[in-house]
C-alpha cells in the first residue's frame, strides 16, 4: 500500500485528488486563491497526465452552468471558486442540488466585499448553507486530497445525489506547504468506479429535464432532496470506513473529537484552526486544565447526533466562527444551540467571532476562550469579538 | 508639481503592478488628459471592477468606487443617473469588461449613458496568474490554454459599433501623446465612450510566448499597430491581427441616455406626481432632483 510522498500546497493536494478521480470536464474562472488548482490542472493535461476537458468559461456563473451541462450527460465535472466567485455562483449551486447533479467543488474559503479581503474567513459557504451541497470542511491538504476522492463517491451515490462542495481555509489551506501522501491511480481507480447515474440525458431514451412543478407536487421534491442529504450521513461514513481500509486514512465520519472524555470545557471548531487549538489543549492539559476540542468536519448534513452524543456531559461549551451572520451571531454556533436546544441539556455557552478577513487566532486568544469557559461567568455577553486591534467606540 | 500631478494620489503608492506594466502609462495619459481638460479632481468618479487594472482608480485623487467582477458599468451607471453633471469614468480589463461584464458592456453601448470607459486590453487575467481571456489572441499559450487558444477573440471595436455605441477609439500604450490624446477627445464626447488601450503583461501573457520583458512585448504591439487608414485599404488577409488605432467610430447624432432620461422621463413623472396622493409637494421635491441632476 505504499504512497508515493509529496511536499505540496492545499491547492496542488486538491490537483492531485481530481487527476485521481479522473473527471471528464473542468469548467473553472480564476479568482485568488482557487487558481492555483486550475494551474495545476492545465499543467497535468499538458504533460499528458491528466485526460480531461477544460472548458474557459466567461464567469463563475458560467463554469457552474457548464458543470450542470456536463453532469446532465452523465459525465463527471469538477470546478474550483472562492468568495465573490461562489456567490456568484449562488443560483446554480441551487439549481444543481434540485437537478441531482452530483458535481465536486473546490472552494478557498475568503472573506467576502465589502470592505475587499483576499484573505480567509468562512463568510462564503456558511452564507449558502441552504443551496443544497454537501459542505466539509478540512484541516489540512492530506484531507484535503482524500475528501474530492470521497466526495466523488460520496455525491454520486444513487441514495445521495447531490452536489459537494469541499472548503479549504484560503491562503492557511491553499497555499501552505505540507507533506502529503499520494494514493496509487490504481487502488483509487478500485475505490471509486466511473460514474453511472439513471439522472442523465441518454438520447436512446430521450427525457425532459429541469421541469417545474406546480404547488401541489413542489414539497415533495424538495421533500427527496432533504431526505438525499440526509442519507448522506449513513453514506459519509461507510465511504469513510472504506476509504479507510484501503489507504489507511480514515477521518472518522462527520465530526473528530480530541481530548474530550473528562473535559469540562470544549471548543467547536471548523477546518485549519482545529491544529491550533490541539496545541493549546495539550499545553493546558498539561496544566491541569480539562479542556479538549471537537471539529466539525461536515455543516451539510449537520452532525446533530454526533455532536450531541460526544458532548451531552460537557459543562461548558464554546464555538469559534471564522464568520458572522451580523445582528445575531456565528452560524456554526446557531447550528450548535439548536442542536443543544433539541437536546434538552444546558451547557455554559460561548461564541467567539474571530480570525475575520484573514486576521490571527493566536494561541493566547484560544487559552482565553478556554479560560472565559471555564469560568462560567453568565453575565458575560455570549457573543464576543476575539482579537480586536483597534478599540471602537461604542 | 506638473499639471497632472494633482489627480495622482501618492500616498497610495507604490502599486501592484509589474516592473514595466503598460497601466502605469495609462495612468499618467487619463491624469494627463483630466489636467489639459482642468477638470476639478472632486467632479471626476472613476470606477473599476476586478483585475491589475481595476486597481487604478486608488491612485487618482478624485472620488473613487472600486466594484465587484465585471460590474463597474452598472455601478457607473447609477452614478451617472444620479448625477449626469459628474464626470463619471470606469477604469476595467479585458477580463473584466469582455467576458464576466460583457453583458454590461453592450447595454451601455446601446443606452449611450455618457460614461468615459477606458478598456486596457492586455489580453490576459493578469491578476490571477495568466488564465485565457476573451481577447487573448488565437495560438497563445497561457496557464489554462497549454496548447495554445483556439478561440478567436472579440474585436471589441466590432462589438460595441454593433451594440450601438457613439464613440470608439484604440491606442497602444506605445504611443503615449495619442493615447492621451484621444482619452481627452473621448472624455468631451456626450454619450458612452470606450478607448480601448492595447498593453502590454509580459509577465503572465509574454513569458509563455517568448517576450518575457516589457521591450519584446511592445515591440511586439508596435509591429501590429497600424493607422485606420492603413487599415481599411488593406486586404482581411493583411487586417488579421492587425490593431487600427486612432479614433475609430464616432455618432453626435444620439442624445445622452442622461440627457433623455431627465428631458422625457422627469417631466412626465412630475406631472404624475401631482395627481398623486403626494401632490404638489412629493411634485416639488422630484424638482430638486432634477435641479441637482442638471446644474
Amino acid at each position: 500500500m505504499s504512497e508515493e510522498k509529496h511536499f505540496i500546497s492545499g491547492n496542488d493536494a486538491i490537483a492531485m485528488g481530481v487527476r485521481l478521480s479522473r473527471p471528464h470536464v473542468i469548467s473553472a474562472y480564476p479568482i485568488t486563491p482557487q487558481t492555483i488548482v486550475v494551474e495545476r490542472l492545465s499543467e497535468m493535461a499538458e504533460d499528458g497526465s491528466l485526460d480531461a476537458e477544460f472548458m474557459h468559461v466567461e464567469s463563475e456563473h458560467s463554469a457552474m452552468s457548464a458543470a450542470m451541462g456536463v453532469s446532465a450527460v452523465g459525465a463527471r465535472a469538477f470546478t474550483a471558486t472562492s468568495s465573490q466567485g461562489l456567490l456568484y455562483m449562488a443560483e446554480g449551486l441551487f439549481y444543481a442540488s434540485g437537478g441531482r447533479f452530483p458535481i465536486v467543488m473546490m472552494n478557498g474559503n475568503r472573506a467576502l466585499a465589502l470592505p475587499w479581503s483576499i484573505y480567509g474567513d468562512q463568510s462564503d459557504s456558511l452564507g449558502l448553507l441552504n443551496s443544497g451541497w454537501i459542505q466539509v470542511y478540512v484541516e489540512d491538504a492530506q484531507e484535503a486530497l482524500d475528501m474530492v476522492i470521497q466526495a466523488y463517491k460520496i455525491a454520486e451515490h444513487k441514495k445521495v445525489l447531490t452536489p459537494f462542495m469541499v472548503n479549504l481555509d484560503g491562503f492557511i489551506l491553499t497555499h501552505t506547504y505540507e507533506l502529503v501522501s499520494v494514493p496509487k491511480q490504481e487502488i483509487v481507480d478500485k475505490f471509486l468506479p466511473p460514474f453511472t447515474t439513471v439522472n442523465k440525458m441518454d438520447f436512446e431514451r430521450p427525457m425532459n429535464m429541469g421541469m417545474s412543478t406546480s404547488p401541489k407536487d413542489n414539497l415533495e421534491y424538495k421533500y427527496q432532496q432533504h431526505r438525499a442529504v440526509m442519507d448522506s450521513v449513513q453514506v459519509i461514513k461507510d465511504v469513510d470506513k472504506e476509504y479507510e481500509e484501503l489507504f489507511g486514512r480514515g477521518y472518522g465520519g462527520l465530526i473528530k473529537s480530541y481530548r474530550i472524555e473528562d473535559a469540562e470545557a470544549v471548543l467547536i471548531v471548523l477546518g485549519s484552526i482545529t491544529g491550533t487549538v490541539k496545541v493549546v489543549v495539550d499545553k493546558m492539559r498539561a496544566d491541569g486544565h480539562k479542556v479538549g476540542v471537537i471539529k466539525i468536519r461536515y455543516m451539510r448534513p449537520f452532525p446533530e447526533e454526533e455532536l450531541l452524543e460526544e458532548c451531552s456531559h460537557i459543562k461548558s461549551i464554546g464555538v469559534i466562527d471564522k464568520n458572522i451572520s451580523f445582528g445575531y451571531e456565528g452560524t456554526v454556533f446557531t447550528h450548535v444551540n439548536s442542536a443543544i436546544a433539541k437536546s434538552g441539556f444546558s451547557p455554559f455557552i460561548m461564541n467567539f467571532i474571530a480570525g475575520l478577513g484573514g486576521k490571527d487566532i493566536s494561541k493566547s486568544h484560544i487559552e482565553g476562550m478556554f479560560m472565559t469557559l471555564l469560568e462560567g461567568d453568565k453575565k458575560k455577553n455570549k457573543v464576543q469579538f476575539v482579537g480586536m486591534g483597534v478599540q471602537i467606540n461604542e | 508639481m506638473r499639471d497632472y500631478e494633482k489627480y495622482i494620489r501618492y500616498r497610495t503608492f507604490p502599486s501592484p503592478w509589474c516592473p514595466g506594466c503598460g497601466i502605469g502609462v495609462t495612468l499618467k495619459a487619463i491624469a494627463t488628459a483630466f489636467a489639459e481638460l482642468d477638470l476639478d479632481p472632486d467632479d471626476i468618479v472613476a470606477v473599476s471592477g476586478i483585475g491589475c487594472s481595476g486597481r487604478m482608480p486608488t491612485f487618482f485623487n478624485t472620488n473613487t468606487l472600486h466594484t465587484t467582477h465585471g460590474r463597474a458599468l452598472t455601478f457607473a451607471t447609477g452614478i451617472k443617473l444620479a448625477r449626469p453633471d459628474k464626470n463619471v469614468i470606469v477604469i476595467s480589463g479585458d477580463g473584466d469588461s469582455s467576458a464576466i461584464g460583457g453583458n454590461h458592456l453592450i447595454h451601455a453601448a446601446r443606452r449611450n449613458i455618457g460614461i468615459k470607459m477606458i478598456l486596457i486590453n492586455n489580453g490576459i487575467y493578469g491578476m490571477t496568474g495568466g488564465q485565457v481571456s476573451p481577447l487573448t489572441p488565437q495560438k497563445f499559450v497561457t496557464e489554462t490554454t497549454p496548447f495554445g487558444n483556439i478561440e478567436p477573440k472579440f474585436n471589441i471595436a466590432d462589438l460595441l459599433m454593433g451594440a450601438g455605441a457613439t464613440f470608439v477609439a484604440r491606442e497602444t500604450v506605445n504611443r503615449m501623446k495619442p493615447l492621451k490624446d484621444v482619452i481627452k477627445k473621448s472624455f468631451l464626447h456626450k454619450g458612452f465612450s470606450v478607448v480601448e488601450v492595447i498593453s502590454n503583461c509580459h509577465v503572465n501573457l509574454g513569458r509563455r510566448n517568448k517576450m518575457k520583458d516589457p521591450i519584446s512585448m511592445t515591440k511586439w504591439i508596435a509591429g501590429r499597430t497600424v493607422t485606420k487608414t492603413q487599415y481599411d485599404k488593406m486586404t482581411p488577409e493583411e487586417q488579421d491581427h492587425k490593431y487600427p488605432v486612432g479614433l475609430i467610430h464616432e455618432n453626435t447624432s444620439r442624445l445622452e441616455y442622461s440627457e433623455l432620461y431627465y428631458k422625457h422621463i422627469v417631466p412626465a413623472a412630475q406631472e404624475a406626481a401631482k395627481k398623486g396622493p403626494g401632490g404638489a409637494a412629493f411634485a416639488a421635491q422630484k424638482n430638486t432632483i432634477t435641479y441637482r441632476g442638471s446644474k
